[in-house]
Parts: C-alpha cells; sequence; structure tokens
C-alpha cells in the first residue's frame, strides 16, 4: 500500500535526525530548511520513515495512508 | 511508553504494565524547559498518548503509584500500594530526578525542573513577573530556562561554579561562546564561584555566593544536575553505580533491562560505560530494549549509539552529537564563531568523537554519521578541508 510522507513545517525545527535516518527521503539544506526529496517514498524505504516519525524531537513528521 | 509501543508493533500480545509515581500520563519532556515555560504551548501538546492510542496498545497504568522493591529471583515488582506485579520481562525506566541544594531549605520561590508540575509552577512564578531571577548552573536544563525567562522580558542572573560554563562538556572554548550567546542577549553570567546560602523571610530574597557577594532574586531555578532513581532496587540484586549496570545489550540481569536515563551500559563504539540524560537515548534505548527483551537470550546485539541532542538557548539551536570531553582537540568544521553560526568537530585519541554545531544541523548530521562510522581525526579533518576548499 502507498503512503504519503508529511512535515508539518511549523513544528520543523530542522534538527536534521530525520536526514540522518532516511537521507534519501529528507534533507536539510544549507539554508536550514528541511526539503522532502520523496513524499511518495515506497515500501523499501517504510521502516526509515517511520523511524524518522519516532524520533523526530519536534514531533513534526507524520504518515498519511492511501 | 516508547517500549511499550514497540512491544506492540513487533506482536507481543501479553499484558503490559506501566507503573509512574506521577499522576500524568507520560508526556514529553524537552519542551517544559521551552514551549511550557515560555507560555507558547498549551499542556495537551506535550501529552504522548491519548485515550484512542492508549486503547489501541491495550496498556495497563499504575499512574501515582511507584515501585518501591524488585525481586529478581521471584520476578516480581512492588508498588507503594501493595501490589505486587509479577512479570516476565521488565523494563527499568526509572529516570532521574533532580539534584537540590539543601541549604535551599524551606524557602519559598526555589524549584527544580524536572517533570511537568515544576514546569507549571514554574511558568505560574514567570507569570507573576518576579523582579530578578537567578539560576543556580549553567547546565543545557539552567541555561534554557534563563534563557526564557530573558525572553520574557525579566532580569536574570545565571551563576554557575565552574570557570567556564559547559567546560566539562564543550572544553573552555567552545563553553566560553555558549555562555557568551547569554550576555549577549543580557543574561548576568557570575562563573567560578558556587552559591553559599538563601536568605529571605518565607520567601527567597538573596542568594549568597561564596566569596561574599550578595544577588537579590526573588525567584530562583536550580539545575545543577541529576541523579539517577535506583533507590528502589538497592538489595535487589542488581548492581547499581550511578545508575543500573547493565551488558552491552542493556540487561541488567535475565529478562531485566534498562533504559533511559537509569542506564549505564558499555557503549563499545565509544569504549566507554555510559549512562545518557538525552531524549534521542531515551527513545532510541526504550525501542532497543524492547525488542531485546522479545528476542531473549538469541539476541547478542550490542546497543552502540551516538548520543546526540539540542538546545534552544534564544535564536540559537546548539546540537551536540558524540561523547566530548574538555580535553579533546577541536577543530571549527565550517562558519565562524563571530557570526555564531558554525560547526566544531572534537577528536580524541586518533578518533572524531563529537561534533558541536550553532544553528548548523545539516554539518551535525554528516559528521555524526562519520562518528557512527568510527571515522579516524584525520579522515575527518581531511574531509573538514575538503569541503572547504
Amino acid at each position: 500500500m502507498g503512503y504519503r510522507v508529511e512535515v508539518d513545517f511549523d513544528l520543523c525545527e530542522s534538527n536534521a535526525i530525520c536526514m540522518q535516518i532516511a537521507p534519501e527521503v529528507f534533507e536539510v539544506r544549507d539554508d536550514d530548511f528541511l526539503y522532502i526529496l520523496a513524499e511518495e517514498p515506497g515500501g523499501d524505504l517504510r521502516a526509515q520513515v517511520e523511524e524518522s516519525v519516532q524520533r523526530c524531537p519536534k514531533q513534526a513528521i507524520s504518515i498519511a495512508e492511501g | 511508553m516508547r517500549t511499550a509501543e514497540t512491544l506492540r508493533k513487533e506482536g507481543f500480545d501479553g499484558n503490559i504494565h506501566l507503573v509512574g509515581d506521577e499522576p500524568h500520563l507520560p508526556y514529553d519532556r524537552p519542551p517544559l524547559s521551552k514551549q511550557i515555560l515560555s507560555g507558547d504551548w498549551d499542556l495537551e501538546r506535550v501529552a504522548l498518548t491519548d485515550p484512542a492510542k492508549d486503547d489501541e496498545l491495550s496498556l495497563e497504568w499504575h499512574l501515582g503509584d511507584k515501585a518501591t522493591q524488585l525481586s529478581v529471583e521471584e520476578k516480581i515488582v512492588s508498588l507503594d500500594s501493595g501490589t505486587d506485579l509479577s512479570f516476565d520481562g521488565l523494563v527499568i525506566a526509572t529516570g532521574a530526578r533532580c539534584i537540590s541544594l539543601r541549604m535551599a531549605g524551606d524557602l519559598e520561590g526555589i524549584y527544580t525542573l524536572r517533570g511537568l508540575d515544576d514546569a507549571l509552577a514554574i511558568r505560574s512564578e514567570l507569570e507573576a513577573t518576579p523582579q530578578k531571577v537567578v539560576v543556580v548552573g549553567a547546565g543545557f536544563i539552567g541555561a534554557e530556562v534563563a534563557a526564557t525567562a530573558r525572553q520574557r522580558g525579566l532580569e536574570v542572573t545565571m551563576i554557575e561554579a565552574a570557570e567556564v560554563p559547559f567546560e566539562r562538556v564543550l572544553g573552555p572554548e567552545m563553553g566560553t561562546v555558549t555562555a557568551d550567546v547569554h550576555r549577549d542577549h543580557g543574561v548576568e553570567v557570575i562563573t567560578g564561584v558556587a552559591v553559599e546560602s538563601f536568605k529571605g523571610n518565607r520567601r527567597v530574597e538573596k542568594v549568597i555566593l561564596e566569596d561574599g557577594t550578595e544577588i537579590e532574586a526573588d525567584l530562583v531555578i536550580v539545575g545543577i544536575g541529576v541523579k539517577p532513581n535506583t533507590e528502589w532496587l538497592e538489595g535487589s540484586g542488581l548492581t547499581l553505580d550511578n545508575g543500573v549496570l547493565c551488558d552491552d545489550s542493556c540487561e541488567a540481569a535475565p529478562a531485566i533491562v534498562a533504559a533511559g536515563d537509569v542506564a549505564r551500559w558499555p557503549n563499545r563504539l565509544f569504549n566507554e560505560n555510559m549512562r545518557v540524560e538525552h531524549w534521542d537515548n531515551a527513545v532510541e534505548q526504550g525501542v532497543f530494549v524492547a525488542r531485546r527483551l522479545l528476542a531473549g537470550k538469541s539476541n547478542t546485539e550490542s546497543y552502540s549509539p551516538t548520543p546526540w541532542f539540542w538546545t534552544d538557548q534564544f535564536d540559537r539551536k546548539i546540537q551536540l552529537a558524540g561523547r566530548t570531553r574538555s580535553t579533546d582537540e577541536i577543530r571549527i568544521v565550517t562558519g565562524s564563531i563571530e557570526e555564531r553560526r558554525f560547526a566544531t568537530a572534537y577528536g580524541r585519541e586518533g578518533k572524531l568523537v563529537g561534533i558541536l554545531g550553532f544553528n548548523r544541523p545539516r554539518h551535525v548530521m554528516q559528521y555524526k554519521q562519520m562518528i557512527a562510522d568510527g571515522t579516524s581525526w584525520e579522515d575527518a579533518i581531511a574531509h573538514a578541508e575538503q569541503q572547504a576548499s
């Protein structure tokens, strides 16, 4: 089943934890902002995205199923 | 909470009991010294669970009750209320509590900050607009409280017994930069002198330093560190040594694991018995020990994370990854101290062991990965030079 990565940018503080866990999905660039590289990264990256959701210090990442 | 979630996710369908001495359901602590104290956030935003999630996980709560005794042999935890809980697996996650200053006595207006109730009490004190706030101890919590109070427009003095704040962790040079951020924002930072006593009639009025200096104060927050909550385990047969001593897989005894601020274990990556007081470790270790319990004896994987934490001080996001000491070699790998936006690498015994970032999350994460990979100090410096060119 497909899923979508969502980030609440009002909460995100660019701690970049997600970037370390799932570099194919998240990138914090030199401007200090987080960019989502793959909004629908697919099943192979699901475990990494789930870990990012859990480890985000601001709880800013969520997964929308569908 | 993280452990319970993981146990369910991994398919454990037995009973899970959660015991906590606070009356509250689990909540997230980092915002307590930041958004909760500043008044920016409501309480609901720190909750780690809600009724729906609770139902789904099917947990049995023992709140406002505390574990008072453990029998390793019989596999029983006794609670203050008289309840005995028998278990097949036990996770010790009793955390740590603030060290308080004995000379504070019964004076009102002196607080430590650890739990939700502490944060709410301090917040209502701050809302009453005290004239003069004194923070004792320039650790990261103390510094966050000082920054939050200052940002509310209050007059703030921070007192640190060491010559340089944060010196033990960041080293003298980087510790000074951190203290300077506070000075830039109008916090008075006094270092190299300890607190002798407090004066006041019912409520605190003055803080007396060892050199005789008297500082006016109508609100004092003490942040001089924490100690692990292990008293209830005395006589249990577990080894207690500034925490519950575990093996490298976080097991303290068969079917008994420990996680979070209370656990001490040998981290193979740094060849050091460590106890980590950071949010990120509590999450990661909580997940790890759940899997460890379910795997039983078959799991021989060791827990070797690179510790990481962040702290918000005024408009600076300070992040530190690794295990730094004041005697480490340091090198600024990007940015400059003047612009207060930089990253500093820490090296020891030929290895990259830490990275400190001031508003440099991207670099911190790159170097954190290099630490986890066991990168040599030489290679780390070469990497920095290559990036700079």
